[in-house]
Formats: structure tokens, sequence, C-alpha cells
């Protein structure tokens, strides 16, 4: 078997098991945050229970998230060590900082959180909170930099085939970091939020707890319903930057085969690379370069104005994305209807409307999911684009067979983690909010 | 340029101090776990001493490694995948050990599993760290691209083998002196009578250590610091062990905490300015042909030094908030 492949595969299961806990971290302590705030200033005990609750459960998926965080960090040296050879002079740094500034920060006041409620005054609690807020997305703002210099490397000079640092703010703040920091921070928002607001939906539909209930379904539906919206907005500028930064992502992202002036946007199809068609397309004429240009004639570059060994894997890379619009469209269609039923004061009555916030929960990890392949499958055949190929980026020494077994361990290892954590979540949701926070274990 | 490569040389020695005496103690609670808490009560003292803390505790690692990554790239890249099924068994560890308390508090009837996993999960690098540490002081193959030449089996030579024994013992004999520090009761009493043995054993595998590192690592008996280093981590244990004997588990703690910066003082003496050292004593990887360019590591140390100190900061406010008696 090719290293290479073995090395992509379990970077891809690694990481992408990861990646479904950081991001209910960040829903979950703005969500915290909130409940704490509006505790401070006086709201009832039944907000510091709720709060309580969802502290609980976010104690579990950070220990998770950190478990499969510290693979990660390793990862770029036991598989990808020529990549860490090349780019560590700039890769590295944003590593470092993202310890030193934030996770430290995040994990020593996720323990007052977890067990120093009756320890500590209510100010420091709520501060408590706001550095668990704060770390968390300081945290997501480093590694998403190191991701998206990958993306638009910027702030560097290639000097005897290492990338060296000439400018580390142009480095910090390559042309897709900010786009790509706001949708991934509001993707989180809606998946962790999407997360708690089913959590109390569920005590509704079961008519246990039910005014916690309704308060962790009205804040966390609040938090979905402007993240949502938001989305739109941001998702279209992270659209139009990955346009004009990486063309041939774009014209994959849409299976645009020919540059033409006044391109369609593809709505649903199956590309057929042979062909170079998409088959059983359907389109909206010149909505592509409206979007991305303001113009519905500009210009588009398609498939055909990139050399085949520059382009990423099309199937991939279509579907991913696609899968990912829809089901942003969908939780734009949810919030709408949330947003009905909050104003007619009747949220917590709609039946199916709960039970519809529970069901979607899962596809907001697809979005996440989806989302995440489409940049990186979608970055291919680069690991740092234009500079660094991925196969010249694995490590040189490590045998295809120490990857694949590994890969089979991480795979069962993870298999049970999920498992296990599925069900320890379920155990601390039906238990409820009423026990207060145990100190210890 | 020289300046800065041996002050991150110093830096990287810091986290590694910084993490092997706060992860350190929690690592050898883990080990000590089945001899120091027998029912389900007295796992809940134990772990409950070691629960505010651990998650800060291994972030040190992950500083280490990112700082490792940062400034000193070839290193990173050499030693992650030159050892590697080595640093794997340590990571599978290291993810049992993180979800294992997590898991055990809310298992059924606290079953036996996710205790056995904690002690498990931190044998495993208690130990490897040290067989790693010994790898890099007494030197491995490299090729010309400067990648392992080796295999998994170079790994396992005496030497390496004795400093991860010893790292072992002294984890183990930190985390026994932290218990004792942190709870009280049958936990703290079986803590008490466990310091005298581990510091005799810690010493006799220091000396056996040593005996080999003279083997192996010869232009090093004739540097006096080394000696002078030596001497103190063993006069810190022996320390350790007068002061557990009268129930000053305090002042213990802090010996066996100051014993990991002199003998990372000690590596550190041995290995400057080489960072992994080559078995053909020519391609060593040094401060000045591994290291990040200027700006990089001007641009670290200023994070450092802003970071460092907060993070040091707050770390010990939270402990003095966990250390105060009982809850309000």
């Amino acid at each position: 078997m090719d290293a290479v492949l073995l090395a992509r595969v379990q970077f891809a299961v690694t990481v992408g098991f990861h990646f479904i806990f950081p991001p209910t971290t960040l829903g979950f302590a703005l969500v915290i945050l909130i409940l704490e705030t509006l505790h401070r200033r006086g709201k009832g005990e039944i907000y510091k229970q709720v709060s309580t609750l969802l502290i609980k459960l976010l104690g579990l998926v950070f220990v998770l998230g950190t478990a499969t965080g510290i693979v990660m960090e390793f990862a770029f040296g036991n598989n990808w060590a020529e990549y860490s050879r090349m780019v560590g002079d700039i890769f590295g740094a944003p590593l470092a900082a993202e310890a030193i500034f934030a996770f430290f920060l995040e994990s020593v006041f996720l323990g007052v959180l977890l067990f120093g409620r009756n320890r500590v005054s209510g100010r420091v609690y709520w501060w408590s909170a706001f550095f668990v807020f704060f770390g968390s997305h300081l945290s997501g703002l480093w590694i998403i930099i190191a991701n998206s210099w990958m993306q638009t490397p910027a702030g560097f000079e290639l000097v005897g085939g290492k990338a060296v640092l000439t400018d580390f703010w142009a480095a910090v703040a390559n042309p897709s970091t900010f786009n790509r920091y706001t949708h991934t921070i509001l993707g989180s928002w809606i998946t962790g939020s999407l997360l708690a607001a089913a959590i109390g939906a569920w005590y509704l539909l079961k008519k246990k707890w039910s005014d916690h209930g309704r308060l962790l379904l009205r804040i966390s539906l609040l938090v979905f319903i402007a993240s949502s919206l938001l989305q739109l907005v941001s998702g279209h500028g992270s659209a139009v930057q990955v346009a004009k930064t990486q063309p041939e992502k774009m014209a994959s992202f849409e299976a645009l085969w020919r540059t033409q002036e006044g391109a369609p946007m593809s709505l649903i199809g199956w590309p057929d690379e042979k062909e170079k068609k998409t088959r059983f397309e359907i389109r909206v004429p010149k909505l592509l370069s409206l979007l991305i240009h303001g113009d519905f004639n500009a210009r588009v570059p398609g498939l055909d104005a990139f050399p085949d060994d520059e382009k990423p894997p099309l199937l991939l890379t279509y579907f991913s994305y696609h899968i990912m619009i829809v089901l942003g469209f969908l939780f734009i269609a949810l919030s709408l209807l949330g947003i009905f039923f909050l104003m007619k004061r009747k949220l917590h009555e709609i039946k199916w409307y709960l039970w519809l916030l529970i069901v979607t929960t899962p596809l907001a990890y697809v979005a996440l999911e989806t989302g995440w392949i489409a940049a990186e499958v979608g970055r291919q055949p680069w690991v740092v684009y234009k500079v660094m190929r991925t196969v010249d980026a694995v490590s040189r020494v490590v045998p295809a067979g120490q990857i694949l077994v590994t890969l089979i361990v991480f795979g069962l290892l993870y298999a049970l983690l999920f498992w296990i954590f599925v069900r320890v979540f379920a155990k601390i949701v039906r238990k409820g909010p009423e026990l207060p926070a145990a100190d210890g274990y | 340029m020289e300046w800065l490569q041996v002050t991150w040389f110093a830096l990287i020695v810091l986290l590694l101090c910084g993490y092997s005496i706060l992860d350190g103690f929690d690592l050898g609670v883990g080990v000590l776990t089945p001899y120091l808490a027998r029912n389900k009560e007295e796992k809940a003292r134990l772990f409950s001493a070691v629960g505010p803390f651990w998650d800060g505790n291994e972030v040190w690692l992950l500083a280490g490694g990112g700082a490792l990554f940062a400034a000193f790239p070839p290193v990173y890249a050499t030693v992650f995948s030159g050892f590697y099924l080595a640093l794997m068994l340590v990571l599978f560890a290291l993810i049992f050990r993180a979800v294992s308390l997590e898991f055990w508090s809310h298992s059924e009837n606290h079953g036996k599993v996710w205790s056995h996993a904690f002690t498990f999960g931190s044998l495993v690098p208690a130990i490897l760290f040290g067989v790693t540490l010994g790898n890099i002081l007494q030197g491995v193959p490299l090729d010309a691209h400067s990648d392992f030449a080796g295999n998994f089996f170079t790994l396992l030579r005496p030497f390496p083998l004795a400093l991860g024994l010893y790292g072992l013992s002294v984890f183990v004999l930190h985390g026994a002196v932290y218990a004792g520090m942190k709870t009280d009761g049958a936990v703290r009493g079986r803590a008490g009578k466990i310091v005298t043995p581990l510091a005799l054993l810690s010493l006799t595998l220091l000396i056996v250590m040593v005996v080999l590192a003279a083997g192996v690592l010869p232009f090093a008996v004739s540097r006096i610091s080394v000696w002078l280093w030596l001497a103190g981590t063993a006069g810190l244990i022996v320390l350790a062990m007068v002061w557990g004997r009268q129930g000053r588990m305090g002042k213990a703690f802090l010996a066996t905490s100051i014993s990991f910066v002199t003998s990372w003082l000690a590596a550190a003496v041995v290995q400057f300015p080489i960072l992994l050292r080559s078995d053909d004593g020519i391609r060593h990887l040094t401060i000045q042909n591994a290291s990040s360019g200027a700006l990089t590591l001007k641009v670290m140390l200023v994070i450092a030094l802003a970071g460092i100190p907060v993070v040091v900061g707050y770390t010990i406010y939270v402990y003095r908030v966990f250390a105060r008696g009982p809850e309000k």
C-alpha cells in the first residue's frame, strides 16, 4: 500500500474525529457564558443549574477534544516529517502559541468551572467561564491561522528548499485567515447551540425538567438562529475569497468545466470526469459570476484553465461542498421557523419542531465535516498551496505497514471512544440538571 | 542568532521541567492507583486530588512539543518520525489516560476498567519518556538526510531502558509524595509507607543509569557540572525520603520537584549544544544546524516571555483555590 495515501487517511480519520469535539466546546462555551452572565445579573438559580449541566457535558467533550488533539500535534512529526522540516519555521509557531496563550487558559479554568463552583466567588466563577470561552476561541484562532497558511501562504520566502518566515503578521493575517476563522467559529456555534437546544427540546418532550428545558432551548436557539443567519454572510465571504485565492478549488466546488463569462451556479448534479460534463445538473445561469464578482457577465476560470496535476479530486470536493451548502440552508430554514414560533410565544408546544431540532443535530456535524473536507481536499494536490505537494510532505522513514497498523488501532480506539462518549453524554443528559455540581469524583 | 538558539535550548528545557513536575505527579498517581486506593471511595478521593489539574498539566507537553516544532523543526521531524512506534504507543496510552478519569466518574458503580486504563495510560508514557530521552542522549543512527536510520529495537538499548526505569521510579515517587500531601486516611497512610522504598529504588536506578551512561557517553564523565547536578538529584531524593518519613509531604514534594530540574540540567549539560546526537559522531542535530530562522525564534521568544509567566501565575492561583481546605 501507498504510504502517502495511508498517511493521508490516518490524518483524515484522526483530525476528522477530533473535529467533532472542539466545535462543540466553542458552542457550549458561548451558551455557558451567556447563562453565567444572566445569572450574575440576578437571574434565578435555574440559570445556574442549566449552566452547571452544560459545564458537566463540556467537561466530557473537552476531555475527548484534548485526548484526540494531542495526536494532531504529534502527527506532523510522525507522518509528515518532510512537511515539518520544510515549513516548521512558520507552522510550528502558531501551534506553540496556541498552547501557551490559549489552551492553558482554557484547561486550567475549565478545572475551576468543573470543580470550583463552591470554592470561588461568583465573580471569579464568571471570569472562569469567560476565560474558558476566550481561551477556546483563541485556541481555534491559532489553529485556523496555521491551517489557513497552508491554503494561502504568506509572509515567507523559500531559502534552500525551506520556507523561512519574513513577516510574522503577514503569515498570521494571511488572505484566508479572517474568512476561514469566522466561518469555522459560526459553524461551531451552530453545532454547539443546536446540540444544546436539542437537549432542551428533549426535556420538554419528555416533560421532565420542563423549566430548565425551556430556558436551555430558548437561549441556545437564539444563538443558533443568529449564527445560522450570519453564516450566510460569512459563507459567502469565504466562497468569494476561495474564488480569488484558489480558483481551481472554486472550479472544483462548482464542477465548472469551461472558463466562461456569465458562469452558472451548479445546484446539484453528478460530475462525470471522463466526459467532462455534469450529468443531471440543475444550474442557475450566471449566478456564480454574480456571487463572486457582483457582475452577471464576469469571467470565471473553469477546470480547463488549470493543469491536470494541479487540480483537486473532483467528486469529493464537489459533493462535500454541496452537502455543506444544502445543510447551511436547512439551518436557515430551521432558524426562520424558530423565529416564527418564538414570536408566537409557543415554541415549546410545537412537538414536531422540537423533534426536528433533535434529529437535525447530527447534520450539523455532517456540515462541519463536509465543509472541512471541501476545504482540505480542495487544497490538493498541495499540502501548502503552490509551495509543497502532499506527496513530498510525508515522512521518508515510516514504512507503510506501520502507518496501516497504527491507522487500524486509531480506528478501533476511536470507535470505542465514540461509543462510550455517546453513552456517557446521554447518561449525563438523562440524569438532568437538578443535582448541584459535585466537587470531585 | 547564537543567543536566540541558546535561549531556545534553555526554554525547551524549562518546558520539559514544567511538564515533568506537573504531569509527573499525576503520572505517578496513575501508576500507583491500584496500590494506593483499594475501593471506589478511596479512588474517588485520590482522583479528586488530580482531577482539576491534569488537563492543565498535559498542556505542558503540548507546549513543549509545539515549541520544539517551532524552534527546532528538524529535531521534531526526525524524532517523531524515527521513534514512530514508541511514540504511537505513548499517544495511545495518553488517549486512554485522558478519557479514563472522566469515564470512570460516570461509569456504572465505578467499574475497574477505567481506573486500570488510567494506570496503564500513565505507566506507558512514564517509562517511554525516559527511553526516548535516553536515545536522544546516547545518540541514534542518522542518515545523510538526518532521518533516523535504526529500527524499533535500536531504541531498546541498555542505557535508554535504564533511564526509562529511572524516570518511572521518580515519577512514581513524586506521585506518592503528592498523594501523601493531598489525601488523608488510608490513602495517605499507604502513600507514606511507600516513599522510602521508592526513594531507595530511584537512587539505585540512578546509579545504574549513571554507570551505563559513563560507558556510552565517556566524554561526559570529565564534566564536573554533570556530576554536581547528579549529586544534587541524589541529595534531593534522599531529602524527599527523609521528609517523607517524617510525614512532611509538602517539603518532600518540593524536593522531588526540584530533583526533576537538577536531572534535566544534568542532561542539558551533557547534551549542549547538541539536540539529537548521531551515533557516528558527525551528523548531530544541534542548536546551530537545526534551528528555525532568527525571526521565528524572536517571535516565539516574545510569545514565550509574554505567555509563560501569565500561565505560571494563574496555574499557581488555581492550585491555591483547590488547596484551601473545605468548600465554602
